[in-house]
């Protein structure tokens, strides 16, 4: 059994699937849009706990963040993705809601580590807001204590899929095409 | 000096009533301790910054501690010399209902920010303070949380403050019930 020729955006050569790349217009544009913006996700860094360490490393030479596109930026307005690391408090979360609300459309968000998953290890203190969800939507809960740059790197291409799965421009523009 | 030493001679000039209740067993007590009278207590730390036999130049920690069924709240100053290496520990014991002593911020100026800690937590007035206001908690915080009645509100600013949890939320390990 061979496999199938590629098609459409995936054609590469004059033989796959016929010398022309039969595509519709808005699935090309959409493609090429989420191809741009999945591979420049830049985050608000938001270390708040001993998670913030590793978030550091995984933006170090090891995990090496920045081999997706993603740079730490330090203003809400020009990033795409908050990355939550560390056990958020009352007093926290009231700024990380204004923060959010700060950032532009389309915006995601990584909750990172189990305190701000849940509360995680301090969810019965009095100070610790339980979950960084009661207060913004959560695209990607990286659970662990505190996870390893693996597995932020793995929320990384988690939201990268995402992204790409996305319709942005009938979301964007609300063009019919 | 020893404890024993250091209570002896504050005894010898405040008075039994101001400094009092020695606990200096060493199987017990790590820090050996005795108890101040609130009134006397800002005139027993100044002598012991000044007189070259006790100068204590560093206030260590500055402590809290809810008794509610002695209905007090006992305040603990750890201090410490670093010119002749020795350490006192003085409490002490205010009652429970309008806790409230003099500050040692003009004595030792780092009191400033542990007194804020302790009202902060506790609830303790420290009066003459120069800025006594909420230091980790937000200002708008009700109650002190480390009092042992304190009972954690539904929610703050909207956001609830439990969480459901996720076993009993999705039934998971409950054999499904019969129709
Ligand atoms: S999840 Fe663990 S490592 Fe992360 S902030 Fe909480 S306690 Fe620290």
């Amino acid at each position: 059994m061979t496999t199938p020729l590629p098609t459409g955006a995936d054609a590469r050569y004059a033989d796959d699937g016929g010398s022309v790349i039969s595509t519709r217009v808005d699935e090309m544009v959409n493609w090429l849009l989420n191809w741009g913006r999945s591979n420049s996700i830049w985050y608000l860094l938001f270390g708040l706990a001993c998670c913030a360490i590793e978030l550091m490393h995984t933006g170090g030479p090891r995990g090496d963040l920045e081999r997706f596109g993603s740079a730490p930026r330090p203003s809400p307005r020009s990033s795409d993705l908050i990355i939550v690391a560390g056990t958020l408090t009352y007093k926290m979360a009231i700024r990380v809601r204004r923060l959010f609300d700060q950032m532009s459309e389309p915006r995601y968000v990584i909750s990172m580590g189990s305190c701000s998953n849940c509360g995680g290890l301090f969810q019965y203190a009095y100070s610790v807001c339980k979950g960084v969800d009661q207060i913004i939507p959560v695209d990607v809960y990286v659970p662990g204590c505190p996870p390893r740059p693996e597995a932020l790197l793995e929320g990384l291409l988690r939201i990268q899929d995402k992204i790409k799965g996305e319709k942005y421009l009938q979301r964007r523009y609300g063009v019919a095409v | 000096m020893l404890p024993k030493e250091v209570f002896e001679a504050l005894q010898a000039e405040h008075g039994p009533d101001a400094v009092f209740d020695l606990h200096d067993d060493a199987a017990k007590d790590r820090d050996p301790w005795f108890q101040v009278a609130p009134a006397a207590l800002v005139a027993v730390c100044e002598k012991l910054k000044t007189d070259p036999r006790f100068s204590i130049d560093y206030l260590e920690c500055l402590t809290g501690v809810d008794y509610p069924a002695k209905a007090q709240i006992h305040v603990v100053y750890h201090l410490w010399s670093y010119s002749l290496l020795h350490r006192v520990v003085l409490k002490v014991a205010l009652p429970r209902d309008e806790p409230k002593v003099a500050t040692l911020s003009t004595v030792w100026s780092v009191a400033n920010w542990h007194e804020r800690e302790c009202f902060d937590l506790l609830g303790v007035h420290f009066e003459g303070h120069p800025d006594l206001r909420r230091l980790l908690l937000p200002d708008d915080w009700e109650g002190y949380p480390l009092r042992k009645d304190y009972a954690e509100k539904a929610d703050y600013h909207g956001i609830p403050t439990t969480r459901p949890n996720p076993l009993d939320l999705f039934q998971i390990g409950k054999a499904p019930a019969k129709a």
